[in-house]
């Protein structure tokens, strides 16, 4: 374990003192090959020039490397092997896409996969509006917020533990240790098996997600919300509109951008929620998400890289839409700057 | 904003009381876990951990020492003990010889088992059996007894889980895999981001536009042609394809656009006079760059660090992918996903597991909440 500790610092040291070496040699190289200082005329301004042309690659390259490797090539390459089997040698043309829509388990992830894109983003957004609104009226709203933004930290499998022993379940008549099976049980209730009841238990899975999310939601609205002038406010009191007109008609309207913001950030991790179903049900019981069954055909029986390619590329369609709109919105935001 | 609901008592009241059921339903499934890791094993299965301030009662079935242990005593044999051994604070208020009436006689009181035969089992666990015949067989009596415990606290849990479930080890291996991976990145993108705020070069508008677009791909697009190109250079050059240096470049790849993207919307803010007055009194890029970009992006930076931290020693997905689902080399979360299949039932493991994971994403996350907000308003473009 020492010499685990040592060959983490060893490497963080060699790392960052690798950047460091490269992006100060790089400059000093150009200041040496193109010399502006200590030349004279036409020279010196024709060095400048080729150093002005140059130095930003060097700023730029080694992320530019990065994302080339690690995520432009990797999108080329899976729509590629999405054309191709499962060992990724012979073309099978849309036979992927063909086996993908009549299959059992790929129509019933997507299927949840629209359930969750409902219902997610939509209790987030809302939960996390009503709280901001609520906490921001009361003395101890600081604390409340730290409070529920809190499980944003907490790891998805964490949460799963976490939410794996509210729904435990005992046999009728024993002592219930799962929190939501003693409740039921104490009101005279039916304690169940929630994550294998079909179809509901997708719910009982969002649930976490859900738990997860609001944290956020509530934290950027909120700040929306403070962003709203007073005057409006006070002009809707004066004119005799009630707590509920104006949160609808006052505040919701002039937040909506950010609330667009809230919603699509939560969808696109939706579309990739896997972490979750991996550990709570591993796609049973009719649980099964798109990223799930993805991970499932990258290893299942030696892996078929042909399905699992052909999965993600229809998680990536679904993130498309999104993508065309933020880009749109950066350039208006920044205006090319 | 203090213009709207809540003139009355009633309405003021009211918010109060919603927002603390909120705060409730938030922080209880946490403080569950948190509480039951600090419980006695037993006692976790025998009552909820929202009781586990009160004394726990379970009935269970024990066995009397066989016959070889009986003496003879004043022309009856006699077996002598306590059940519970060591004699454990433990409280029997009833106790049976049979499955179907576990608590037939109040403990203390002397039960005739028929043929002469009579127990006396006392509410501390000690046990009197006598018979005018010497005891046969090498199973001794099966008794059933209610008992109750008292509440008992632990940190035995901790003990096991990180000596050994492994737990421990897993820990160390998520520090390794996270600070280099959180180190990395903010170096690389940092000069990206300067490139692409103040310096002018032909391609730029494009490389922006790529990088927002970048930052809601799916991680799936690139799981499956890395796995491929890591096994490729790993079979090449004889080394093994699931390594730290792997996982540590994919987190790095992975954490860019979203760093490149929160830095350069900071770095572009800056005042641009600072800039222009450094560059006539003949500071080159990289001065500019080093002396003054990189000090005042301190906050921004700190962000993009907790931000990055957060999410490698959360990630579930890559390190599976690239450092496999055993071995030594495991993470934290991975180890607690690989415990659920395998310890499914043992709540004081689980709970205990739970809790060493989530504890260092907690305690960063309460000591640098101002820091993680700013970033989380600065960025809430980014999938996650």
């Amino acid at each position: 374990m020492a010499a685990q500790i040592f060959s983490a610092i060893f490497v963080i040291i060699i790392g960052v003192g690798g950047c460091v070496a490269y992006f100060w040699g790089a400059n000093k190289l150009v200041d040496i090959v193109f010399p502006s200082r200590g030349v004279k005329g036409a020279a010196a301004i024709d060095n400048l020039r080729r150093q002005g042309m140059i130095r930003p690659w060097l700023f730029v390259g080694p992320a530019m490397i990065i994302l080339t490797i690690y995520l432009i090539y990797p999108v080329i390459e899976t729509l590629r092997l999405s054309f191709l089997d499962r060992g990724g040698a012979n073309f099978v043309g849309l036979a992927n896409y063909q086996w993908a829509f009549g299959d059992r388990e790929f129509r019933n992830s997507i299927l949840n996969n629209i359930i969750w894109l409902a219902v997610v983003p939509a209790a987030c957004t809302f939960l996390g509006l009503i709280i901001a609104v609520l906490t921001d009226k009361i003395w101890w709203g600081t604390i409340a917020k730290s409070l529920i933004f809190l499980p944003l930290a907490i790891s998805f499998v964490g949460a799963s533990v976490i939410w794996k022993f509210i729904y435990e379940y005992r046999g009728e008549g024993q002592t219930q240790i799962g929190l939501l099976n003693a409740i039921i049980q104490y009101f005279g209730g039916q304690p169940q098996v929630w994550i294998s009841l079909p179809f509901w238990n997708n719910f009982f899975l969002m649930i976490i997600l859900i738990w997860i999310q609001t944290g956020f939601a509530m934290v950027i609205l909120s700040s929306a919300l403070r962003g709203i002038p007073e005057e409006t406010l006070e002009a809707a009191v004066i004119d005799g509109a009630n707590p509920f007109q104006i949160f609808w008609k006052i505040m919701v309207p002039q937040i909506w951008g950010t609330i667009a913001v809230v919603w699509t950030t939560i969808t696109i991790l939706v579309l990739k929620v896997f972490d979750i179903v991996l550990t709570m049900t591993n796609g049973q019981w009719n649980s099964q998400v798109l990223a799930n069954l993805m991970f499932d055909w990258m290893f299942r029986g030696g892996g078929d890289f042909g399905r699992g390619a052909t999965i993600a590329i229809i998680i990536m369609i679904a993130v498309i839409p999104i993508m065309v709109w933020n880009i749109r919105q950066a350039n208006k935001e920044t205006g090319g700057h | 904003m203090a213009v709207t609901t809540g003139k009355s008592f009633v309405g003021r009241f009211g918010v109060h009381i919603a927002v603390l059921i909120f705060v409730a339903i938030w922080t209880v499934p946490t403080l569950g876990i948190l509480v039951s890791s600090l419980r006695d094993k037993d006692q976790i299965i025998a009552s909820g951990w929202w009781n586990s301030f009160a004394s726990s009662s379970q009935t269970e079935a024990g066995r009397l020492p066989p016959a070889s242990a009986q003496v003879e005593k004043d022309g009856k044999f006699v077996l002598e003990g306590n059940i519970f051994g060591d004699g454990a604070a433990r409280n029997i208020s009833a106790f049976g010889v049979k499955s179907a009436a576990p608590t037939q006689y109040t403990a203390g009181t002397t039960a005739d088992l028929g043929d002469g035969v009579t127990l006396q089992l006392n509410a501390d666990g000690s046990f009197v059996m006598q018979s005018p015949k010497a005891f046969e067989g090498e199973r001794g009596q099966r008794v059933y007894y209610a008992s109750s415990a008292p509440p008992k606290f632990t940190t035995d849990n901790y003990k096991t889980v990180l000596f050994s479930e492994g737990i421990g080890r897993s820990f160390m291996n998520s520090l390794t895999v996270t600070i280099p991976a959180t180190v990395i990145p903010i170096l690389i993108a940092a000069f990206a981001a300067y490139a692409l705020a103040w310096m002018r070069f032909p391609g730029r508008a494009l490389l922006i536009a790529v990088i927002i677009g970048l930052l809601v791909v799916p991680l799936q697009m690139s799981l499956i042609p890395l796995l491929k190109l890591y096994n490729g250079v790993g079979s090449f050059f004889g080394v093994p394809s699931k390594t730290y240096l792997g996982i540590w470049l994919a987190h790095t790849g992975f954490g860019l656009p979203f760093a490149i993207y929160l830095l350069r919307s900071y770095i572009a803010g800056l005042p641009r006079e600072i800039m222009e007055s450094a560059r006539i009194d003949g500071a080159s890029d990289f001065e500019i760059f080093v002396k003054i970009v990189l000090p005042l992006s301190f906050p921004v930076l700190a962000s993009f660090a907790i931000f990055q931290f957060l999410w490698v020693w959360n990630d579930l997905l890559v390190a599976m992918v690239f450092l496999g689902t055993e071995g030594d080399q495991i993470v934290l979360t991975a180890k607690l996903n690989a415990l659920l299949g395998s310890r499914g039932g043992d709540w004081e493991i689980l709970t205990t597991s739970a809790f060493v994971t989530i504890i260092v994403p907690l305690i960063v996350f309460f000591s640098l909440q101002r820091y993680f907000v700013r970033g989380l308003l600065a960025g809430s473009v980014k999938g996650g």
